[in-house]
């Protein structure tokens, strides 16, 4: 077709008119879904990270900032009848390899992990990528549950510590417990001024 | 062979977009890391495109030449936008896995390649069967690279262990053995091409 001023911009707003008002309605359709999706994805890895409960964490969560530092992280209480049993913390580090790692660890009511459950990093697959199952194994002294950092720090052994680092994987490692440490930090500062 | 089928034949072999046409490189390298992966971009990549071929063709008599580039780009944005939505909607972990590269369809060029090439001097129903051909070659090139990354590197296939993880090569799972993976595949589907065209 020939193309002229007019026949241009015609056919050009037509077409971007039709691409939206589809695009428009899938959102709208899709709104929910979506919602539902990452509220899930929240609620399993709160669920799977602290002791039993039976209040809603995910809608009683609050945020907090730890000192001298500006990103918030989220605390989700757990209690049950009424009394908090523990909570879990979103945390993070930018200490890992590649990018934030972003973690949720659980804690009992003295501060002792329950659990962790990693919610997104871009480690290298098959080294830094292997803390999703390293920091809850059996084996050696690779498990961080069942440490209360609030206790004592929590550090890998080539740094003096007493955790096994990933394989070929220290600063991953090294980046895991700093999540950690700031999740144990925060929630003990919760739980000292008994906010939760 | 009639023409319908030469179409999807010429989609699958003769002009295979990872093997023949080498387009597409980005993703072909970036989520082939395993089979199911490297499957999952290729279905995706292949919904776009049917879609994508089939408007195309449809609009093809209304769209002036002048703008019928950035036309084609806006009907194209359009399918991987409502895919993307779509997919964060009801397969949140396949969205998450494949991250960034669904949104990067959108500058995938095979897709505005056949728009050019096929859909904007076709029919709609031979556009949509070139959409179908070159989806399928896309998807088998991208499932065989990943099976044999995954192989070599973790000695699983589509998550099935094949040898124990401990003798595989780790580097075939990070981004130079894409490249090795991908070179060495490439030579023996041109082997195995021109040994059939002497034949």
């Amino acid at each position: 077709m020939k193309s002229t001023l007019l026949n241009m911009v015609l056919s050009l707003g037509v077409i971007t008119i039709v691409a939206a008002a589809l695009l428009a309605g899938v959102y709208s359709v899709t709104k929910e879904p979506i919602a539902a999706a990452q509220l899930a994805k929240q609620v399993d890895a709160v669920s799977a990270v602290v002791p039993a409960f039976d209040n809603d964490p995910v809608a009683e969560a609050v945020e907090i900032t730890p000192e001298g530092e500006d990103v918030a992280l989220k605390v989700f209480p757990a209690r049950k009848d009424g009394s908090l049993v523990g909570a879990a913390v979103e945390s993070y580090s930018s200490a890992g390899f590649s990018g934030d790692i972003r973690v949720i660890y659980g804690f009992d009511a003295d501060g002792t992990v329950t659990g962790y459950a990693v919610m997104s990093h871009a480690e290298t697959p098959g080294l830094g990528a292997k803390m999703d199952e390293w920091f809850r194994s059996s084996e050696g002294k690779r498990s961080v549950i069942g440490l209360n950092p609030s206790v004592s720090r929590p550090a890998v052994s080539k740094d003096g510590g007493e955790v096994d680092a990933i394989t070929a994987a220290t600063i991953t490692s090294r980046a895991f417990l700093d999540a950690l440490v700031r999740a144990s930090d925060v929630y003990k500062q919760l739980a000292a001024q008994n906010t939760l | 062979m009639n023409s319908k089928l030469r179409i999807l034949y010429n989609g699958i072999v003769a002009e295979n977009p990872t093997f023949v046409l080498m387009l597409g490189m980005c993703p072909t390298l970036g989520t082939t890391g395993s089979a199911m992966t490297g499957m999952s971009m290729g279905l995706a990549t292949m919904g776009v495109l049917i879609c994508s071929n089939v408007v195309i063709s449809l609009i093809k008599n209304l769209v002036p030449a002048k703008v019928r580039i950035p036309a084609y780009i806006v009907v194209i944005a359009t399918f991987v936008s409502v895919l993307q939505l779509v997919m964060e909607a009801y397969l949140p972990a396949l969205n998450a896995m494949l991250g960034i590269f669904i949104p990067l369809i959108v500058v995938n060029c095979i897709l505005l390649g056949r728009a050019e090439a096929f859909a904007s001097r076709n029919g709609v129903f031979a556009s949509c069967l070139d959409g179908i051909g070159i989806g399928i070659g896309f998807t088998l090139a991208l499932t065989v690279l990943g099976a044999v990354r995954e192989l070599l590197g973790t000695g699983r296939i589509f998550g099935a262990e094949i040898y124990p993880e401990a003798y595989g090569s780790l580097i075939f799972v990070l981004a130079p053995g894409a490249f090795i993976a991908l070179g060495l595949l490439i030579a023996l589907f041109t082997k195995i091409r021109e040994s059939k065209a002497n034949a």
